[in-house]
């Protein structure tokens, strides 16, 4: 039954896609959001069922046939339903369903409706393809179908050469971190001969040694591949791109679920990264740094759904920090958090620039909440979860990684997590205050077009808000909440997030609050109270500014580091090695032919004596040398 | 077996008439001379045929001969009708300006 | 001994000659009813093919439906067919692609149909003739003889520059596959000096004892003309300039199926005939199609011209068929098989996409593109559907032959392996690339506005392939299944000799070089030397 729930939006993605422009709209429309809700309804059921299970056998398997069978390997169409997979596709469906009838308003006047949730649809499929595959090749097939799904829908508008270019490089950037991913799937079958996440997971301690240099290559491979799909350093580039395509899209694929995925992935294969702590820690400071990194540069930028996207890397970064330090739990549990608040974040956002006929750029805008209540309540919501604010979601998820960070003993690593929640606080904050309060910078033509949102772009942003608000709950207390009791058996023993003594941990939430609450009230001072001294803030420190501002330059340092050489070269090789001296050779050959031929021809006078005279000394040279050799 | 004209005599006639028709293809220059010192060298063949049979005593000398004269009678009808050919074409006989196959 | 009673392999043979035979009675003007015909012929060539299929017996590793019949004794050459799991896969693609291929001839093709439409039936039966004759001097003459018809498909409906491409074609083909025929008859030459049996019976020649140093050379033959056919990378530069100038159906054969031969070559003949050399040349032509690879990816890359374009990446893909093939293990021959199949089906599909807007825009430039995908969305699905099987999306077919490939490869050897992943990465690009400059953006001419999405016919031409690419990509098993014994005896023959490294290669060229045994046998064939004057006494 477990392998209905992917099977259901595939069948939708196929009807709406290729049928759906001849019925009638609102059959397409209930077909497209039906599937959703039918898969999100097999989850809650396949979760009670899990639930009534005893807490350390919780495993719902079903297949549905072989896959691949070659030699002595081989792989089925297998789909697991543990506590893992089960929040997983509870986030997802969640979220999808919300997301799709958030869409019915957002996209009720785009040409292709059709085609945008033939696409939804076959991107949840291949979603939850990815969170319930029992092995990694299938999770691979959902790991590059939501990719294919991005970079449609990234790409949705491809008539800008924006989107279109941002699709190809989703895709592309994407595509460096599946390669290794593959490599460490063969590298797999050849260890365990298998794919199979039981095979893998439990034969693990056996075929790997602690420590050892495969155990950490192995592990690397797969994290390279996360790093593509969760946008982490140092192929976090296509993300903000991505912010091209439809905002629905952004809030799901971009912010909830795929960018997930990594996180899933490291999570899943926890008993490998167990035997190895090398990679464990390049996790960790992997995660961290692009925590950091991401936040600083949300600080400086003016595009909205930019700033959200960096701030997804960024909150992306937390999850890997919590993976890194092996606080798995807290990392999924902050993965859960942040889809609704995140989500909640976008799709205010979305509202906004509906509300605005497509503006993106917070410096127009301002004083937007006297117009959009429902919006703007609901943003502020998601931005308080999003800094980290008790009660709200987020606090709790990122407070339980931090305290786990420090518990490692990961001293510098619980730093660069405070300043970031620092700067969360006040990026959130400044992009808050400069859309939503003080004075309207509006010109007359947006005004007069300004409007709320219908209640399909509505109902959703309430419910995400007041799960924002409330969904931290199930994982508290920290370190023993309903969430992580659930979760534990999934992950090693080992894993047990050490934890601090009570006390301590109360100190160090309450310093990592202080920092958030401080960044809002930076953000406060400096752009509500007295915008002035934003700028002067930017002019005392040009240097420091710019480099935020121009995010370090990467694009640019990949632009001319890794494309245009491989270009380049491609290009000398097609037109200089190709065409010159490999063709040129062939060719050279036939020239030689040729070049032979004419000169041969030479010695066919046409004169009949002087052929006469060839043969006689033909005749004679050959007689010679038969009456002398004996 | 009584006196006769030993075989080495046979030979170096026939070499001899061999030769002058090889010198008259290359020498002269009228394609209608050319064409009777080939006869000339096949005779000059068909002689040391003949001679080495009555030597050897065995006829296929004999018939080999016959061949040859068959093949020239043939060569002489087909290469006649080529020079006249020719010979209305380019209103001349001199192999040198004859050089249509010149590569 | 075929299941069936009736000769089935010569009937695929024989159908379409006569049906070639029919075309030529027909006169000449009645053009609707000569393409008619020549896909009817052809279907139900396929349609036999598909009894072949269906009986074809899984567990049986050697030859099946074989058909024996005396052709040329005085040198021992028979009639010989066969079909094991090797040869199955890639008759079916034959069979399956060339009905497709004239119904893509008909609009494109408006002079001298009927001679067209013969040369493809020709074509079609030289084809499957390759894939199932077992005698070598048979396989020779199907080799050949399929150039002909080649020829004048690219010679006569070509393009601008037809005659310097199909020039090339012929010719570099020829260079090869001659001295494969010298090595042919070297090879039945030491065979009968050995057992005193003139044949040219492969089955009957696999397993001789020939010296390794002899081996040596037979093999570079053998792999030269294959090599050639592949293309692999230095012998490649024939392939862009005849699918440029092919027409569309010729280009579709001609990587659908012509391609195939060479790799199919190396498995049938060139590897269980030579095992030893073989297993001596596999690091060089390991390294050749690692550079086939990247080389043909990053060239694909830069092209302007879309048949180009899709010809480079044709010889990336075949890169990994020949990688995979020289991996030697079940994994990597098996994903080797089933991706030439898949090339046959995604690179054709991808030349009858490109025909479709040739016919309707006269240009394959890309800059001529851009936005196709708002004018002409059904033609987008497919286009995209099959681009996505030529990039190796999991879930299409193409995957589960790169990724067999790969994971075999890596248990032969982890470096190429990693590099070949780098190749899947380039795919991408180059594909995407394209797809981003043809299908989205604005479209840069005003005539690309107006363009009729596929009709009818096309969709019929295009539905077949895409159903494969999704049914291979999500059941590969029963052609999988049907490989396993075939591969498996094939992969004991070979992998069993020394595993040989390049200076090895070297040395054994040098030193052992020609040995006097092989040239004697070739210059004295038969065991008594006997004095050719002796009939003279």
């Amino acid at each position: 039954m477990i392998w209905l729930i992917p099977i259901i939006p595939l069948a939708g993605s196929l009807i709406v896609g290729l049928i759906g422009r001849r019925m009638p709209r609102t059959l397409a429309t209930v077909i497209a959001c039906g599937t959703p809700s039918l898969s999100l309804l097999l989850s809650v059921m396949a979760f009670v069922r899990l639930l009534q299970m005893p807490a350390e056998g919780r495993l719902l398997r079903s297949s549905i046939g072989s896959w691949i069978a070659s030699g002595d390997f081989s792989v089925s169409f297998g789909f697991l339903f543990d506590p893992l997979s089960a929040i997983m596709a509870l986030v997802v469906c969640g979220v999808g369903l919300l997301i799709h009838i958030y869409s019915i308003g957002y996209m009720a006047e785009d040409r292709d409706y059709h085609r945008f949730f033939a696409l939804l649809n076959l991107f949840l499929a291949e979603m939850l393809v990815l969170v319930l595959a029992d092995n990694y090749l299938l999770l691979f097939v959902g790991w590059e179908g939501v990719g294919l799904c991005s970079y449609l829908l990234i790409g949705f508008w491809f008539e800008r050469p924006a989107a279109a270019s941002a699709g190809t490089k989703a895709f592309l950037v994407n595509r460096i971190g599946d390669g290794a991913m593959v490599v460490g799937l063969i590298w797999m079958i050849l260890l365990f001969g298998s794919v199979d996440f039981q095979t893998v997971l439990t034969d693990a301690p056996t075929v790997l040694v602690y420590g050892s240099v495969t155990a950490s290559l192995l592990t690397l491979l797969l994290f390279i591949g996360a790093t593509g799909k969760s946008a982490q350093l140092p192929l976090y580039v296509w993300l903000p791109d991505a912010m091209e395509g439809p905002t629905p899209v952004s809030a799901l694929i971009h912010a909830a679920t795929m960018v997930t995925a990594g996180i899933y992935l490291v999570a899943r294969s926890a008993p490998l990264f167990q035997l190895a702590p090398v990679s464990l820690e390049i996790v960790a400071w992997v995660g961290g740094l692009t925590a950091l990194y991401a936040a600083s540069i949300a600080l400086v930028q003016t595009d909205i759904k930019r700033i959200i996207a960096y701030s997804t890397i960024s909150q992306l970064g937390y999850m890997f920090l919590g993976l890194g330090v092996g606080a798995y739990a807290a990392g999924i549990f902050h993965l859960m958090t942040h889809a609704f608040f995140k989500a909640l974040l976008f799709l205010s956002a979305g509202s906004v620039i509906h509300a605005l006929a497509g503006e993106q750029d917070i410096r127009k805008m301002g004083g937007l909440r006297q117009f959009l209540r429902v919006t703007a309540g609901s943003f502020l919501v998601g931005a308080l979860a999003n800094a980290g604010i008790a009660p709200f979601a987020g606090f709790w998820s990122k407070d339980e990684i931090l305290a786990a960070v420090y518990a490692s003993g990961h001293g510098p690593l619980w730093v660069i997590g405070a300043l970031t929640a620092a700067g969360t606080g006040l990026y959130m904050f400044r992009l808050y205050f400069l859309a939503f309060e003080g004075k309207s910078r509006l010109d007359a033509h947006m005004l007069s077009h300004l409007h709320e949102a219908p209640w399909s772009m509505r109902l959703p942003l309430v419910l995400l808000a007041l799960g924002s608000a409330t969904v931290g709950f199930v994982g508290v207390p920290p370190g023993s909440g309903l969430l992580q009791r659930f979760l534990g058996p999934v992950f090693p023993a080992s894993a047990h997030e050490a934890t601090a003594e009570p006390t301590s941990e109360v100190v160090l939430a309450v310093a990592v609050l202080a920092m958030a609450v401080g960044g809002i009230v930076m953000a406060y001072r400096y752009y509500l109270l007295d915008p002035q001294r934003s700028e002067a803030l930017a002019a005392r420190y040009p240097a420091l500014y710019r480099t935020f501002f121009h995010k370090y330059w990467v694009d640019e340092l990949y632009e001319t580091a890794v494309v245009r050489p491989t270009v380049t070269s491609a290009r000398t090789l097609s037109e200089l090695f190709d065409a010159r001296i490999v063709d040129g050779s062939v060719n050279g050959i036939a020239a030689l032919a040729a070049r032979a031929g004419s000169l041969l021809r030479r010695l066919q006078t046409g004169q009949v004596p002087t052929y006469i005279l060839s043969i006689l000394v033909g005749a004679v040279v050959l007689l010679g040398y038969l009456a002398f050799s004996g | 077996m009584t006196a006769t004209v030993p075989l080495n005599a046979y030979l170096i006639l026939s070499a001899a008439l061999f030769v002058i028709g090889v010198a008259g293809v290359l020498i002269r220059r009228n394609v209608l001379v050319i064409f009777m010192a080939i006869e000339l060298m096949l005779n000059a063949v068909n002689l040391t045929f003949v001679a080495f049979a009555r030597f050897l005593h065995s006829m296929d000398g004999q018939i080999i001969v016959l061949f040859v004269m068959a093949v020239a009678a043939a060569e002489v009808a087909i290469g006649l009708a080529i020079i006249i050919a020719l010979h209305r074409n380019k209103e001349s006989m001199n192999v040198d300006e004859i050089n249509l196959l010149k590569g | 001994m075929s299941p069936t009673g009736g000769p089935i392999l010569s009937m695929l043979i024989i159908i379409p000659l006569c049906g070639a035979l029919v075309l030529v009675c027909i006169d000449g003007a009645r053009e609707a009813l000569i393409k008619r015909l020549a896909l009817a012929i052809s279907s139900l060539v396929f349609l036999l093919s598909l009894i072949v299929y269906a009986q074809f017996d899984p567990a049986t590793a050697g030859m099946q439906f074989v058909e024996r019949a005396p052709w040329i004794d005085s040198i021992g050459s028979s009639y010989l067919l066969g079909v094991d799991g090797i040869s199955l896969p890639l008759l079916l693609l034959t069979t399956f692609l060339t009905p497709i291929a004239i119904l893509a001839s008909f609009s494109g093709i408006t002079s001298r149909v009927k001679a067209y439409m013969i040369c493809m039936l020709l074509l079609q039966a030289g084809m499957i003739g390759v894939f199932v004759a077992l005698d070598l001097i048979l396989f020779y003459l199907f080799w050949e003889g399929m150039l002909i018809p080649m020829y004048f498909l690219i010679g006569v409906w070509g393009g601008r520059r037809r005659v310097y491409a199909t020039l090339k074609f012929v010719l570099f083909t020829m260079a090869g596959s001659v001295l494969m025929l010298l090595a042919m008859i070297a090879v039945a030459f030491l065979h009968q000096g050995s057992t005193g049996r003139s044949t040219f019976d492969l089955l009957e020649l696999i397993g001789g004892s020939i010296p390794y140093g002899t081996q040596l050379w037979l093999f570079a033959a053998f792999a030269l003309a294959f090599a050639i056919k592949v293309p692999m990378f230095p012998f490649h530069t024939w392939l862009p300039d005849a699918h440029v100038e092919a027409p569309t159906a010729g280009s579709v054969l001609l990587a659908g199926v012509l391609l195939k031969m060479g790799t199919y070559g190396f498995l049938r003949f060139a590897l269980p005939l030579f095992p030893e050399a073989a297993a001596a040349f596999t690091p060089l032509i390991s390294v050749l199609a690692v550079i086939g690879i990247l080389y043909g990816a990053l060239v694909a890359m830069v092209q302007d011209d879309l048949k180009r374009l899709v010809a480079y990446s044709s010889v990336s893909h075949l890169g990994f068929v020949m990688l995979g093939i020289f991996a030697m293990n079940v994994q990597a021959v098996e994903g080797s098989i089933l991706q030439m199949v898949n090339h046959g089906l995604s690179t054709g599909a991808l030349f009858l996409l490109v025909g479709m807007i040739y016919e309707r825009r006269h240009t394959r430039m890309i800059e001529e593109f851009g936005g196709l995908s708002r004018v002409l969305p059904r033609f987008a699905l497919c286009f995209l559907v099959v681009t996505m099987s030529s990039i190796g999306l999991p879930g299409l077919n193409g995957f589960v032959g790169e990724f067999l490939i790969l994971a075999g490869t890596f248990r032969a050897h982890k470096g190429f392996a990693i590099l070949a992943a780098i190749g899947i990465i380039l795919a991408a690009v180059y594909m995407l690339w394209m797809w981003q400059r043809v299908m989205w953006g604005q479209s840069r001419r005003a005539e690309n506005l107006t363009l009729n999405d596929i009709g009818r016919r096309e969709m019929a031409m295009l539905m077949p392939i895409i159903l494969l690419i999704l049914w291979i990509g999500l059941n590969p098993n029963p052609l999988l299944r049907r490989m396993d014994a075939s591969v498996a005896q094939l992969v004991e023959q070979v992998a069993g000799s020394p595993k040989a490294d390049l200076p090895l290669l070297l040395r054994g060229f040098a030193l052992q070089g020609l040995q006097p045994e092989f040239a004697h046998a070739i210059f004295t064939p038969n065991s008594q030397p006997r004095n050719p004057c002796e009939s003279w006494n």
